[in-house]
């Protein structure tokens, strides 16, 4: 891979889903360093997009590509995907009964180490990484010991998110609308979760609704996505205008 | 969307995980075996086979008239056809011309088969503290440190052993906790049991093994009617398990076991089973009938039972193991994972019949249904009007894997005393196929996220049990998930 080809390349991309066609030709090219917001109206194919980059099995790829780092994911499982480097923050965090949050996290981070063929880490080194991983999203120490996300405010769980993701260091991460259901100090403690993990050489897909987002995190591109395929892209103003005139204006 | 994804995680699962019943195998040995069939001639036959004094043949011949007039019970939440009780072996047992003085002279072929299952009977590779008695289709093949125990007055032996070697002890507790008449199968047990394992502890002792019964069904068309008799004296303390296994056949084998416990004074016995007898294919066929009578007795004041049971196989499971707490201050506990998967049917759970004052109990069940199982609880409490102060706590859960299997709960609480306190919570959940995309998304394999599901899930009673045991537990029920999961 040379220094300036895309992290991200998906080339025509045509999904469905029981016999539903979701998406229809997308095309969407992502670069180091580079994050785009996603918004459309409801139902516009921006979870499943989500989804699809992460593997998930219920959706056929039904035509075209993705690559990531130049090779193309298409035939490879989600827990590979998730070990080269892609994360998906979920709009509703799963409920996991009975599975410490602790255990959960230990066995992400291990999983990945023993992918790269690095030593897996006691629960006592474990603890030391996390406490550093949770002071960065706000997070007290006592998360570690509940279940995943059981009783967790809707904060919460997506700040769980958002550690998951420091937490593996993802390359290409998927945010589906971390910022929903937050109030105002929630978004805050996010988002600069989010800005502090970003660098050159990473990558963010911001799944969004709302403007009120990219007050805190300023993305390269805006795309907005209808019918299954991107019609319009932008730059950060293109959020501004969209937040003021709907998506009405730019149906064809 | 939920079919599709289905089968791409079955097949992932299936992958990962694919081994079948490892206890399958089945061994040829020479066998004496009494025609099918029962009449009071196989009675008397069974009682002629086996030595017996007159107390045991009246106490089968009475069991088998009581039998007679009773109808299967038809209550419990399982579909099965018919069972043809004339259609079954009821003593089936390997050739041996004489008795054996010591394990050497056990068939090779016989050792063989339990060192294949994992159960080491010689000596020398003792598993970790624990003495065994191994019972073979309708025998006692061998215990093991027999010797060891006597030394401390425990008595541990095959029942057949203890008819001939200890009548008074046999007739003073056979049947006195399950009466003759308590159930149609209790009642058919009592009229053909032909082993089982015999526990005594003298009193002001503690067992200083765990003690542990390995039973094997290895004929085709033979029912297994094992008896067990556990006595803790005064003072005395015990833990028993249990384990079983049978080979994979495409017909359907009865098991109908009795266990009675006994704790008199201060005593304690702490009782696990790992049940894994085979519970047929994926399309249903074939696997072991289980309809077991297990009660325990907290005859002493401030005695102790705890029934703590992981019941993975058979086809059909039938049981509830119980306490009746007579004693003052005495506690009954039961801790429960019952899984059932493909067509397998469970109804299990348990009494506790509160009937001293201050006495406790606690219930602690946990159904897991994969497949098209069926996965019921069934409990009573019932506190009666002379158990002042009396306690119980229970707590029901169930976890339910795909979209075709079945959960419920049947509790029947009785109160008659106003002085008690009863507690009870349920719940329902569902391993569903976001839970697993969401373990695989952060890098964790299919495998894993079942195991720490499911271990989660049952926390509670594995660390109820023996150490050994608790390992292997996880282990089989994630196993005995393969191909369920999605």
């Amino acid at each position: 891979m040379t220094l300036n080809s895309p992290l991200l390349e998906i080339k025509d991309l045509h999904v469905s889903i029981n016999d539903n066609k979701i998406l229809k030709s997308l095309n969407l090219t992502i670069h180091k360093g580079e994050i785009h917001a996603i918004m459309g109206p409801n139902g516009s194919g921006k979870s499943t997009f989500s989804k699809v980059l992460a593997g998930h099995p219920a959706y056929s790829v039904l035509n075209g590509d993705i690559l990531f780092k130049g090779s193309s994911i298409l035939e490879l499982e989600p827990e590979e995907r998730s070990h080269l480097g892609i994360f998906l923050a979920f709009q509703y965090p799963i409920e996991i009964p009975g599975v410490s949050n602790e255990d959960f996290l230990r066995l992400a981070y291990n999983s990945k180490q023993k992918f790269y063929q690095k030593p897996e880490v006691d629960p006592i080194e474990f603890l030391t990484i996390i406490n550093e991983k949770l002071q960065l999203v706000n997070m007290s120490p006592l998360f570690l010991s509940r279940n995943v996300n059981e009783g967790f405010s809707g904060g919460e769980k997506k700040r769980n998110e958002i550690l998951q993701m420091i937490l593996l260091d993802s390359e290409l991460s998927i945010l589906d609308e971390t910022d929903s259901g937050l109030d105002i100090d929630a978004l805050k403690i996010i988002s600069n979760g989010i800005n502090n993990f970003m660098n050159p050489n990473k990558s963010i897909i911001l799944i969004t609704h709302y403007q009120r987002l990219l007050d805190y995190i300023n993305p390269t591109y805006v795309h907005v996505m209808q019918d299954g395929k991107i019609i319009k892209t932008g730059s950060a103003k293109l959020a501004q205008e969209l937040e003021n005139k709907g998506y009405e204006w730019l149906k064809t | 969307m939920v079919n599709q994804s289905n089968k791409v995680l079955n097949t992932n699962i299936t992958k990962l995980v694919n081994k079948t019943y490892q206890y399958g195998f089945s061994t040829t040995i020479e066998k004496d075996i009494i025609e099918k069939g029962l009449n009071e001639t196989t009675i008397h036959l069974i009682s002629k086979k086996k030595k017996e004094t007159k107390f045991l043949l009246d106490f089968r011949l009475k069991a088998y008239k009581r039998w007679k007039q009773m109808a299967e019970p038809s209550w419990a939440y399982l579909k099965f056809p018919q069972i043809d009780y004339q259609d079954i072996i009821y003593y089936s047992a390997p050739k041996s011309q004489k008795k054996l003085k010591n394990l050497s002279e056990v068939d090779p072929e016989l050792l063989q088969t339990f060192e294949k299952l994992g159960i080491s009977l010689t000596e020398q590779k003792r598993l970790a503290n624990v003495a065994i008695d191994a019972v073979f289709d309708s025998v006692s093949i061998a215990t093991t440190f027999q010797e060891e125990l006597n030394k401390y007055g425990v008595i541990f032996s095959s029942i057949s052993e203890a008819i001939e070697e200890y009548p008074e002890l046999i007739e003073k507790y056979l049947g006195s906790v399950v009466p003759i008449g308590d159930n149609y199968f209790s009642a058919l047990n009592s009229a053909v049991f032909t082993d089982g394992s015999f526990c005594y502890i003298p009193q002001d002792t503690i067992c200083p093994l765990d003690l542990s019964t390995y039973f094997r069904i290895n004929d085709p068309k033979s029912g297994q009617f094992e008896r067990t008799l556990i006595i803790s004296e005064k003072n005395s303390q015990v833990n028993y398990l249990e384990g079983c296994t049978a080979p994979q056949y495409d017909t359907n084998q009865l098991h109908a076991a009795v266990v009675e416990l006994i704790a008199l004074e201060n005593a304690s016995i702490k009782y696990s089973t790992v049940q894994n007898w085979y519970s047929g294919n994926e399309f249903g066929q074939g696997g072991v009938y289980n309809f077991v009578t297990k009660r325990g007795l907290c005859a002493g004041k401030n005695s102790k039972i705890s029934w703590t049971q992981v019941e993975t196989g058979s086809a059909i499971t039938w049981k509830y193991p119980s306490c009746l707490l007579i004693g003052n201050d005495s506690k009954g506990e039961f801790y429960s994972v019952a899984l059932t998967n493909n067509y397998q049917q469970a109804d299990t759970g348990t009494k506790m019949i509160h009937i001293g004052k201050n006495t406790r109990s606690r219930i602690i069940s946990k159904g897991i249904s994969a497949g098209n199982s069926k996965n019921s609880y069934r409990g009573l409490v019932n506190i009666t009007n002379k158990a002042s102060g009396a306690r119980n706590y229970s707590q029901c859960d169930s976890l339910l894997i795909g979209n075709r299997s079945n959960a419920n709960t049947f509790p029947f609480i009785s109160v008659q005393n106003s002085t008690t306190k009863i507690e009870h919570e349920a719940s329902t959940s569902k391993i569903g196929e976001e839970q697993i995309f969401y373990f695989l998304q952060r890098g964790i394999c299919l495998e894993k996220a079942v195991e720490l599901m499911i271990s989660g899930f049952c926390r509670e009673i594995f660390t109820e049990l023996p150490l050994e045991f608790a390992a292997e537990a996880d282990k089989l029920l994630t196993l005995k998930l393969e191909g369920s999961v999605g």
